[in-house]
């Protein structure tokens, strides 16, 4: 077995399965891979070929744990990326506006550096716009139909209601589309996909099928032998299911609630700012208590001004990460239904072989279908591992946020209402030594 | 009344006499005053509500509250000693009696007023219902400030009725009645007719009205919008207690996130749940600025009396002038202004001389008295000015000492306020970090 450079899928068609070992085994068999170019490709129901020559695919993954001694860590999260290793930055950022005869848009700037063979050059930088991002997803899916794809933020967006080109929209889909950028090269799979490679490199993305006439591939994909229906799915995938929809749902119910509280703090600014007025408007006809008048009202202004701050960054921040992990969700079903997809036509296809009578040996086809399938499964469950680790994160990170940026806006306003105490206070004491003099 | 050179007052009494919840007890160590002339007598308190029954003048069965004031001589607490206070019920319709006497007794006076007869100002979480505990709560304490304020203002503080209103349950009324003071009240249109008709009056008390129009003004537009806010907060408020349930619910299909959720989902229901106390504290400011928008009629009725009284004088004064005029007219002969008397003496022939000496001698008692009229009626507006200017400065530094105390105080609780939140979310933090 070589050692070093990653090397073409070894076919999994010449072996009978059940030689053929799970990769995540703790076996230490080694896998007698066929080395070279012979690139048998294993497709898609569809037909598309799926392009796997990253290291860390299902099969090669297994000749990787071979020369590592320390079995143990890999097999419990054979997809750890541990920063020190990481050898991928991506960034996007720098919006411009973009004015052309026919229409107007934004590009981004998407800035690479890396130390991998498969780039030419440590250092990339290029301008996209959101249909690249677009064109990029779409075939990330197309091509890797068995792992999750990150989601981008919403294409569409109805003209009136939201401004296009307006500073808060632009950031916030930038915001998003860098995570997107950064999920996808943090992927042990994904991050060597050429369309990316493509993506980050190219002065002009060639991109040869006509975007409106993509639909998602993947949701498409209909061919299941003769309408056969799952003999059983896995529990796995049942509870996995079964957690999306209830995650889906609790996650629509913050969506809710956030953004009732940023309507409800919304009016309370409202009242709040003409009740402030008053204070100010009553200075007028008072003289010594001018000075607190005023504070208060000054005071009541600076609260004005946090809570205004802090509405904006939870509808900046807070809410499309929310909407985000819904599309994710969206995805995740799909891959989910892929994957029951690709068991269903395993299934069909080996009754119908029995059912023909055929030899012990199980047919080739067959055979290439269990594969697909428990390729695909266990792509599915590494990268649901993955993406509960990152939710955890993600979540973590984003309810921390919201709680601090609360925490932010009354420290604000209690510095000012201090501040009025101590200085009206000291007026007080300082009149009452005048009087006593 | 007053008793030569010692003006009775009472002290703001100790905490310790109240039952009921205290929070506001700053509120009474303002209402005091205090000087090298008051001496303090009496210890007064209203100490509790209690709901009567009983048929009211149409014979018809109805429910109120009766108030209890109780009072304890000041020398013997000086002393050391603890008696049992003196105390009687009173209700709300009795008080204002009262202040209807003093207002009437002393016009020049700016009266303490008394709380608001109707909840107003409510915003939705508060009742507008009369007999709800938290209404007639701070209702009591009205009361009090009310009486403390009577008692220890240097004239007010020396009033008999006043006096026999805190001792003497029953017979009260009789007494107030004897007084005849409904009798000398101003009615209304005079009021309002001297109002527009004044030529003279004094510039002072002119500023003074219009500075009562806008402290008026101003107090009640604050409430207002006071109110509109405390709904809205409520809302803010309400709504993230909807985080705890989610939460709940959310942490239930968690594996390592559950705890840290579940948790966090509790401090939410706390921050949900602390606007209530928030909101209440801040009805004793509300309080505060109520019973200033109440001041301002008090300070106008001073300034209308005044008018009242220039006018009376300007009338009488002209009342002479005309006399005076008709007198001349008469003895001289020499018709100066148009009179219905001398267009018919001019149309039908003068009259007899004994008529006209009848008339003569009629006219210079007429003037007499007039001249008597003008007097008093100087006198009367004079000592009105001299006495109510006094009282309005007092109002004055009284006003500013309170309203700016009040305003300090709504800080301290904002300021409390926004402690409160930063603890919630910062333990809604640590269960997120958790996680």
């Amino acid at each position: 077995m070589s050692v070093g450079a990653p090397r073409a899928l070894a076919s999994s068609g010449q072996k009978p399965i059940t030689e053929i070992l799970h990769p995540l085994s703790a076996a230490e068999e080694p896998l007698s891979a066929t080395v070279g170019g012979d690139k048998q490709e294993v497709g898609l129901t569809n037909g598309t070929p799926v392009e796997t020559s990253s290291p860390a695919s299902t099969s090669s993954l297994f000749n990787r744990l071979q020369l590592d001694d320390d079995l143990e860590a890999d097999v419990r999260d054979p997809y750890a990326d541990s920063s020190e290793t990481r050898d991928l930055f991506v960034t996007v950022d720098d919006p411009k506006k973009h004015v052309s005869t026919m229409e107007t848009y934004i590009t981004y700037r998407v800035s690479t550096k890396t130390s991998r063979v498969e780039f030419d050059l440590p250092e990339y930088c290029v301008r996209r716009r959101y249909q690249d991002f677009d064109w990029l997803r779409i075939k990330l899916e197309d091509s890797q139909p068995t792992h999750l794809i990150p989601p981008l933020p919403e294409k569409f967006v109805m003209k009136g209601v939201v401004d296009r080109f307006s500073e808060e929209f632009v950031e916030t889909r930038m915001k998003a589309l860098d995570k997107f950028l950064k999920r996808v090269a943090d992927h042990p799979v994904l991050s060597f996909n050429p369309h990316l490679n493509a993506f980050l490199t190219a002065k002009d993305l060639n991109k040869r099928q006509g975007l409106a006439l993509l639909s998602k591939v993947g949701e498409s994909v209909k061919h299941v032998a003769g309408g056969y229906k799952l003999r059983a799915r896995p529990a796995e995938f049942c509870a996995m299911g079964e957690y999306l929809d209830t995650f889906n749902q609790k996650l629509g119910t913050i969506d809710r609630i956030a953004q009732r509280i940023l309507k409800e703090q919304s009016e309370y600014l409202t009242e709040l700012r003409e009740y402030g007025s008053v204070y100010s408007s009553w200075v007028g006809s008072e003289d010594e208590l001018l000075r607190p008048l005023e504070g208060v009202a000054g005071c009541v202004t600076t609260s004005c001004g946090a809570l205004e701050d802090l509405g904006e960054n939870m509808s900046q921040d807070f809410l499309p990460v929310l909407r985000e992990y819904v599309l994710y969700i969206e995805s995740m079903k799909n891959v989910l239904r892929k994957r029951d997809q690709s068991q269903a036509e395993y299934e069909g296809r080996l009754e119908a072989a029995i059912l023909r009578k055929q030899e012990d040996r199980t047919p080739v086809e067959v055979e290439k279908c269990q594969d697909k399938m428990e390729c695909f499964n266990a792509d599915l469950k590494a990268d649901w591992e993955r993406w509960q680790s990152n939710k955890r994160q993600d979540f973590k990170q984003l309810l921390t946020g919201m709680a601090d940026r609360n925490i932010n806006s009354y420290e604000k306003s209690q510095a000012a209402w201090e501040s009025l105490i101590t200085l009206l206070q000291d007026k007080q004491t300082e009149d009452k030594t005048s009087e006593t003099n | 009344m007053a008793e030569d050179g010692r003006e009775e007052s009472v002290a703001a009494d100790d905490d310790s006499q109240h039952t009921a919840e205290d929070g506001i007890h700053s509120l009474n160590n303002t209402m005091v005053e205090e000087g090298p002339t008051l001496l303090r007598r009496m210890e007064i308190c209203v100490a509790e509500a209690e709901k009567r029954s009983g048929k009211n003048t149409v014979n018809m069965q109805e429910t109120f509250t009766v108030y209890l004031i109780e009072t304890r001589p000041m020398d013997a607490l000086a002393e050391g000693r603890n008696p049992a206070p003196d105390s009687l019920w009173r209700r709300y319709s009795e008080f204002e009696l009262l202040r209807n006497y003093l207002l009437v007794t002393f016009p020049y006076i700016v009266v303490p007023p008394l709380p608001e007869k109707r909840a107003e100002f409510v915003w939705h979480k508060l009742s507008a219902d009369n007999m709800d505990p938290d209404f007639v709560e701070r209702r009591r304490v009205g009361l009090e400030n009310f009486l403390l304020r009577v008692a220890s203002h240097p004239v007010l503080s020396n009033d008999k009725i006043l006096h026999h209103f805190l001792t003497e349950e029953h017979g009260w009324k009789e007494v107030v009645y004897e007084t005849g003071f409904q009798a000398k009240a101003d009615s209304r249109l005079k009021a309002l007719s001297a109002t527009f008709r004044v030529r003279n009056p004094d510039k002072r008390f002119m500023d003074m009205k219009h500075y009562s129009d806008e402290l008026q003004s101003h107090t009640s537009q604050l409430l207002r919008a006071r109110a509109r806010v405390a709904d809205r907060l409520y809302g803010v408020y309400k709504v993230h207690g909807n985080y705890g349930r989610v939460f709940s619910e959310w942490s239930a299909i968690e594996k390592e996130m559950g705890d840290g959720l579940q948790s966090a989902g509790h401090h939410m229901d706390a921050y949900a749940a602390s606007i209530d106390d928030i909101l209440e504290e801040e009805e004793h400011y509300a309080d505060q600025l109520k019973e200033y928008l109440f001041y301002a009629e008090a300070l106008r009725a001073v300034c209308r009396k005044h008018e009242l009284t220039q006018f009376e004088l300007e009338m009488a004064t002209q009342d002479l002038i005309s006399k005076k005029q008709q007198h001349e007219e008469l003895a001289t002969g020499i018709v100066r202004t148009f009179s219905f008397k001398g267009m018919t003496n001019k149309l039908f022939g003068q009259e007899a001389p004994e008529q006209r000496e009848a008339r003569l001698k009629l006219l210079e008692e007429l003037i007499e008295e007039g001249e008597e009229a003008v007097k008093d009626k100087t006198v009367e507006c004079e000592e009105h000015v001299e006495k109510a200017w006094v009282d309005m400065q007092r109002f004055k530094e009284q006003k500013d000492k309170d309203l700016r105390e009040a305003l300090i105080n709504y800080a301290v609780m904002q300021v409390s306020m926004c402690k409160k939140g930063i603890q919630m979310w910062s333990n809604a933090k640590e269960c997120f970090l958790k996680m």
